[in-house]
C-alpha cells in the first residue's frame, strides 16, 4: 500500500483526493489529508455567495462523511510545520509526525499583502478564506464605507461584496486601468463608467504609501499627496503562493513565488514530491484559477496510478467574471498581441457595452478577444478560440450578433467538434455530454453536472451544458423531463392531470398509487399544493404533507415562534380595525410591523396561543391572510380615483374586488397583485404576478412580473380592456400556470421557461388559441365558490384546534423561547 | 450552545433503563411528528404509519439550535427513514441521527415501542 499525503485541503487538494478514489482500488493507497483550515475543503471559487447564505455546508466540496466512507484520514485544523525529506516525514503543528512514499504539496497560496506602512491595523482585511469574510462581515457592520487595492477579478469580487453590506464602496487600482491583466483600454474604461453607475467609486494610477489611523485605520494615503478616509480596508492585490514549506526543506522556489515542478508536476530535487494547484510553479507560471489545478490534479492521479498521463504544458486562462452585476469577460489572446491579428471592435457607450475579437490575417481563427456589458457570447467565441473553428464570412456577425430579423440561435453549438472542451475545469467535451445523454438516459442538468461533474467547478459552462442538453434532447426526438423527486417519475404537470383524472383526495392516495417510498419534504408540499389547487379542501385536514408554515398557518420565526397577518385587502383599514390589531398585539405582547404588502404583521406568538388570537381577530372581522402559503398574498392598491387629483379608475375598490376574487387561492409559488389609479404607478403593478394599470378607458394588464432577489418587470398582456374582461383574463392566467408550472416556479419563471414567452401566453389566454379557456374559467370559478377561511375553521374546531401545542403530554408552551427587548418591542434573542 | 446540544445523548443501540409512557398513540398525528416532554428534556417523536414504524429523536435542531424537529415533514431517502427541520430543511436519518443532506453534526435518537395504545421511550438513566 503507497502511503500518500497530500498537504492542504482546498479546492485542488480536494479534486485530487476524488480523482483518485475514482481512479483506484481500495487497498491502493493509503491517503491522509491535512488542511489549515478547520473546515473540509470548500468551494473558493464562490466564496462571495457567502455573504449572503453564511452556510458554511452550501459551499462544502464535500461533507466529512465522504472523506470516511473513502477511507481517507482528513485532518483538519492541522498545519504541516515542516517536511523531513531524508526520513520521508512531515511533522504537525500538534506534533504529529506522519511517514509518507509520496507527498502532494496543494498549499494554495495566501492573498499577496504589498509592504505598505500600517498593514497590520484593526479594519485591514484579506479576501480568501471563509474565516476572513466572517472577520469582514463583522467588522462591515459597523463601518461606513470601505476601499478595496486591487482592481483585479478578486478585487473587484471584493468590492461588490462591500457595497452589498451597504458601504461606500472605493475601489483602489495602481495600474492606470482596471482588470488590466483581462482588458485592454476601452474594455476598461466601458466597465469603469458601468461600476460607477452601480456606485462603486474607482481609483486608476494610485499607489498606496501609507494607511493612517491610531490602531484602527482612519483612511488612506496615496504617493501623489492624496488622501481618502474610509473605515474598512481590504487588500486584494494579488495572491503569494505558500511556499514556505518547501523552501525550509530545501525545494527550488521560482524568484516570484510557487514550488517549481517539471512537466510532470514533479520537484526536480526530489521525485517523490509533487506541487499542484495555485502553488505550483510551471515553466515559470503561476496559475490562478481552479481549472489548471484540477488538471494538474488529474495529472498526477493518473502518474501514481501507473496510468499514461499528458505532460501539463500549461492552460488557457480565459475568464468571465461573475456577480459583480456587469458581465466582463476575457480569452484566448485578449489583446492580439501574441500573434499577427486584425481586431474588430464594437463600442455601444450609452448602454455601456463594449466587444473586441483579435482574428487572424487571413480573416479565418478566432485568436481572442474581450467582453465587456454583454457576455452572452463567451461560451462558444471561447470554443470558437479553442477548436480554430472556422468563422462565418463576415465575423464581425461574432459580436454584432442577428442584426435584424430573429435570433440566429445557438449558432455554433452544433458545428462544434466531438472533442471541443465544454467544461475546462473538470475537462469535461462535448462527446462527453452527448454520450450520457444519449447512452444513459439523462435528461436534467443535475445529471449532467454529478455524472460528469460538468459545471460543479467555477459553473461558467452551465449555461451552454443547459443548451448543449435542449440541442441533444431534440435531436434525439425525446422530451426534457423533470421528475418532482426519487418518490413520483411525474412531473408536476403530470401529476396534477393524475388527481383531476382519478380524483384523487390525499397524498397517500397518489403515493400508493403512483409513487413509491414515504415521500420527503420535495413532493409532499408540491402534491399537498397541487391537492389544494383541485379540490381547494382545508388544507390542515392533511397537517403533515404542508410545508411547517401550511401546517400551523403561520410563519415560522427564528426562534421558533410565529407570526400573524390578517387580510386587509386593498391595504384599506378601518380605525376600529387598527385598534383591534392594536389591542390584540398588546395582550399577548406581540411585536408589530407594516410589511411590504400593505398590512400589519404581528410576530412572535407562541404556537399555542394561535388559535386564541385568530379567535378575537375573527371576532372582530379579519380572515386568514395566508402570508405562510403559496398562494395569493396580497393585492396592493394606491388611493385612485376617490382620493387622487390623477386617478382615472376606482384603484381601491378594484384592488380589494380583485384580494377577495383569489384569496386562498394555492399555487406553485406565492402570488401578488397590484392595481394602480393612473399611468404613475404608485402600486408598482409591474413588479408584480398580475398588475392592472387604470387607463381612460378600463385597464391595462401586465403579468408575470416579482421583486426578490432576481426582479423581473411584468410584461403586457393586454390594454384597455374593461372591469369583467380583465378579471376574465386574470382567471384564464393564473388557472394555466397553476396547471402547468413546476413547483417553486414564479410566474416570471415560468413565462422564461415558457415556449413562445409572452405571445404564446397572449395566444392563450386571451386569443384562446388551446380552446381551454372555458375550463380554467370554470376551474376558477369552483375555486372562488368553495374559498373558505381556514383560521375561522380551525378556530371553531376543536379537533383542529388541539393541533396547536408544542408538548403533546403538557401543556407547558416551549420553555426554550426566549426574548430581547428593541425600541420598546421584543424581538427573538439571537441565534 | 454546546451545553444545549450535550443534553440529548442516544440510547437507540443500548438497552434502556427506564421506559417513560409518553403519549397515546391517538395523541399523535399519522405519517408524521409531535414533541413529547421527559423532565427537561425535548423529544421529536413519529408515526411513520405508512410503513407501520415508530422513530424518536431529540427536538433540537443542530444547525441553529432551534426546538423544530417535530414539527418537521417526515420520508424517506431510499430507505432511509428521514426528517427535515422545518428552518432551513436539513434532514436527518431517524436511524443514524445523521445528517444527510449536509455537514451538521449527528443528532441523538432514542429506542420506542408501543404498547396497548401507548408509546414509550427508551432512556438510560
Ligand atoms: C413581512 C414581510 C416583510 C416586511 O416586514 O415587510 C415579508 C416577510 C417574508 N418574506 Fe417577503 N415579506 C414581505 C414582502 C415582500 C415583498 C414586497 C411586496 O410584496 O410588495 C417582496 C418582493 C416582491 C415579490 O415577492 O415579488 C418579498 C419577497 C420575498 C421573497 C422573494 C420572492 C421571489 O420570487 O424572489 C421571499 C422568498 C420566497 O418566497 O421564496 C420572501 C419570503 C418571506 C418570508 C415568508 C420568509 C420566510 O419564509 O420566513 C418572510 C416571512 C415573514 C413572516 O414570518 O411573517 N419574500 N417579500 C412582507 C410581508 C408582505 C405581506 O403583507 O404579506
Ligand atoms: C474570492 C475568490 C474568487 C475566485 N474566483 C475564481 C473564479 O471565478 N475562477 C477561478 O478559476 N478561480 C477563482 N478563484 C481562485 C481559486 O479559488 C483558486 O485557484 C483555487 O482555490 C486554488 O486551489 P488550491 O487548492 O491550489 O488552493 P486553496 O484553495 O487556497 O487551498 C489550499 C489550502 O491549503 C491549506 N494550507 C496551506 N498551507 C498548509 C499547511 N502547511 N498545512 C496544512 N494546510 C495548509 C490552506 O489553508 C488552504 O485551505 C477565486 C479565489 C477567490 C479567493
Ligand atoms: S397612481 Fe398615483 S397618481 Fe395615479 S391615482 Fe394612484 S396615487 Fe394617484
Ligand atoms: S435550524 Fe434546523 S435546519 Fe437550520
Amino acid at each position: 500500500m503507497t502511503r500518500v499525503i497530500v498537504i492542504g485541503n482546498g479546492m485542488v487538494g480536494y479534486k485530487f483526493c476524488e480523482k483518485l478514489v475514482a481512479a483506484s482500488s481500495k487497498g491502493d493507497f493509503q491517503l491522509t489529508v491535512f488542511g489549515e483550515e478547520p473546515w473540509p475543503a470548500y468551494d473558493r471559487v464562490h466564496l462571495s455567495s457567502y455573504f449572503t447564505g453564511s452556510d458554511v455546508d452550501a459551499l462544502s466540496l464535500a461533507p466529512r462523511s465522504w472523506y470516511e466512507e473513502n477511507g481517507i484520514d482528513l485532518r483538519t485544523n492541522e498545519l504541516i510545520v515542516s517536511i523531513d525529506r531524508k526520513l520521508k516525514q512531515v511533522l504537525s503543528h500538534t506534533g504529529k509526525v506522519m511517514a509518507y512514499d509520496k507527498l502532494i504539496l496543494a498549499t494554495g497560496s495566501g492573498a499577496f499583502v504589498p509592504p505598505i506602512g500600517g498593514v497590520e491595523k484593526k479594519g485591514v482585511f484579506v479576501y480568501r478564506t471563509i474565516e476572513d469574510l466572517d472577520a469582514i462581515m463583522a467588522f462591515g457592520k459597523k463601518a461606513r464605507s470601505a476601499a478595496i487595492i486591487g482592481g483585479g477579478l478578486l478585487g473587484l469580487e471584493a468590492a461588490k461584496a462591500t457595497m452589498d453590506m451597504g458601504l461606500n464602496t472605493h475601489v483602489i487600482e495602481f495600474a492606470p486601468r482596471l482588470m488590466p491583466r483581462q482588458l485592454d483600454a476601452a474594455g476598461a474604461a466601458v466597465l469603469k463608467s458601468r461600476l460607477e453607475e452601480l456606485g462603486i467609486a474607482i481609483h486608476l494610477n494610485k499607489n498606496t504609501r501609507k494607511i493612517h489611523g491610531n490602531g484602527k485605520l482612519t483612511g488612506l494615503e496615496f504617493a501623489d499627496g492624496a488622501d481618502l478616509s474610509v473605515d474598512m480596508l481590504v487588500i486584494s492585490a494579488g495572491i503569494k503562493p505558500r511556499d514556505e514549506l518547501a523552501k525550509t526543506c530545501g525545494l527550488p522556489t521560482a524568484a516570484r513565488g510557487g514550488i517549481i515542478v517539471n512537466q510532470n508536476l514533479q520537484s526536480e530535487a526530489d521525485d517523490n514530491i509533487f506541487a499542484i494547484g495555485e502553488v505550483a510553479s510551471c515553466q515559470n507560471m503561476i496559475y490562478g484559477l481552479v481549472a489548471p489545478g484540477y488538471e494538474m490534479a488529474s495529472q498526477v492521479v493518473n502518474q501514481l496510478c501507473g496510468k499514461t498521463s499528458r505532460p501539463f504544458l500549461g492552460f488557457d486562462m480565459s475568464t468571465k467574471l461573475k456577480l459583480i452585476g456587469v458581465d466582463v469577460a476575457s480569452f484566448g489572446d485578449p489583446f492580439g498581441e501574441s500573434a499577427p491579428s486584425r481586431t474588430i471592435v464594437y463600442e455601444n457607450k450609452r448602454s455601456g457595452i463594449y466587444k473586441r475579437i483579435n482574428i487572424s490575417p487571413d480573416g479565418k481563427r478566432l485568436l481572442g478577444g474581450v467582453l465587456v456589458g454583454d457576455a452572452q457570447a463567451y461560451g462558444m467565441l471561447l470554443q470558437m478560440t479553442q477548436n480554430s473553428m472556422p468563422l462565418p464570412p463576415n465575423p464581425e456577425d461574432l459580436i454584432l450578433g442577428s442584426r435584424g430579423g430573429k435570433e440566429s440561435g445557438g449558432a455554433g453549438l452544433e458545428g462544434l467538434p466531438a472533442e471541443a472542451q465544454i467544461c475546462s475545469c473538470e475537462n469535461v467535451t462535448k462527446g462527453d455530454i452527448c454520450k450520457l445523454i444519449e447512452n444513459e438516459g439523462l435528461s436534467h442538468v443535475e445529471e449532467i453536472k454529478s455524472c460528469s461533474k460538468a459545471g460543479t467547478g467555477c459553473g461558467g459552462c452551465v449555461p451552454m451544458v443547459n443548451d448543449l442538453l435542449k440541442m441533444q434532447l431534440k435531436t434525439l426526438g425525446r422530451q426534457v423531463k423533470n421528475n418532482l423527486c426519487e418518490h413520483f417519475p411525474y412531473t408536476r404537470q403530470e401529476l396534477l392531470d393524475l388527481v383531476k383524472v382519478r380524483e384523487i383526495k390525499t397524498f397517500d392516495q397518489l403515493i400508493d398509487q403512483f409513487g413509491q417510498g414515504d415521500g420527503c419534504e420535495i413532493c409532499k408540499p408540491a402534491v399537498a399544493s397541487i391537492l389544494a389547487s383541485t379540490w381547494n379542501e382545508l388544507i390542515i385536514r392533511q397537517d403533515t404533507i404542508q410545508d411547517t408554515n401550511d401546517r400551523y398557518l403561520a410563519n415560522i420565526q427564528r426562534g421558533g415562534t410565529y407570526s400573524v397577518v390578517p387580510r386587509i385587502p386593498g391595504g384599506e383599514i378601518t380605525p376600529d380595525k387598527l385598534i383591534v390589531i392594536g389591542q390584540v398585539a398588546k395582550k399577548y405582547g406581540l411585536y408589530t410591523k407594516v410589511t411590504g404588502g400593505q398590512r400589519i404583521d404581528m410576530f412572535g406568538a407562541r404556537v399555542d396561543q394561535l388559535p386564541d388570537i385568530w379567535e378575537e381577530l375573527i371576532v372582530a372581522g379579519f380572515e386568514s391572510g395566508h402570508a405562510y402559503g403559496k398562494s395569493l398574498r396580497t393585492v396592493k392598491s394606491c388611493v385612485g380615483s376617490t382620493w387622487c387629483r390623477y386617478g382615472v379608475q376606482d384603484a381601491v375598490s378594484f384592488g380589494i374586488r380583485v384580494e377577495e376574487r383569489y384569496r386562498g387561492l394555492r399555487s406553485p409559488h406565492k402570488l401578488k397583485g397590484a392595481v394602480s389609479g393612473c399611468i404613475r404607478e404608485c402600486a408598482e403593478a409591474q413588479s408584480k404576478d398580475f398588475g392592472l394599470i387604470a387607463t381612460e378607458k378600463g385597464w391595462n394588464l401586465y403579468v408575470c412580473g416579482n421583486g426578490g432577489s432576481k426582479p423581473q418587470h411584468a410584461r403586457l398582456l393586454i390594454n384597455d380592456v374593461d372591469s369583467e374582461t380583465v378579471l376574465k383574463y386574470i382567471d384564464r392566467f393564473l388557472m394555466f400556470y397553476i396547471r402547468t408550472a413546476e413547483p417553486l416556479n414564479r410566474t416570471a419563471t415560468w413565462l422564461n421557461k415558457l415556449e413562445g414567452g409572452i405571445d404564446y401566453l397572449r395566444e392563450v389566454v386571451v386569443n384562446d388559441s388551446l380552446g381551454i379557456a372555458e375550463t380554467l374559467e370554470r376551474e376558477m370559478e369552483f375555486m372562488i365558490q368553495t374559498y373558505a377561511c381556514e383560521w375561522k375553521e380551525v378556530v371553531n374546531n376543536p379537533q383542529l384546534r388541539a393541533k396547536f401545542k408544542h408538548f403533546v403530554n403538557d401543556d407547558e408552551g416551549d420553555p426554550s423561547i426566549a426574548f430581547q427587548e428593541m425600541r420598546g418591542q421584543k424581538i427573538p434573542a439571537s441565534w | 450552545m454546546s451545553a444545549k446540544l450535550e443534553k440529548n445523548q442516544t440510547t437507540a443501540n443500548s438497552q434502556p433503563t427506564t421506559w417513560f409512557k409518553a403519549a397515546p398513540v391517538s395523541a399523535l398525528p399519522e405519517n408524521g411528528g409531535a414533541c413529547i416532554k421527559y423532565k427537561d428534556l425535548q423529544i421529536a417523536v413519529y408515526n411513520f404509519s405508512r410503513r407501520n414504524e415508530w422513530y424518536a429523536c431529540q427536538n433540537l435542531c443542530p444547525h441553529k439550535m432551534q426546538m423544530a424537529l417535530s414539527r418537521g415533514m417526515i420520508g424517506s431517502q431510499g430507505d432511509e427513514p428521514k426528517v427535515a427541520c422545518p428552518f432551513h430543511k436539513k434532514t436527518f436519518s431517524l436511524k443514524s441521527g445523521k445528517n444527510l443532506n449536509g455537514d451538521t453534526c449527528d443528532i441523538a435518537t432514542y429506542p420506542i415501542k408501543v404498547e396497548d395504545g401507548y408509546v414509550y421511550i427508551g432512556f438510560e438513566e
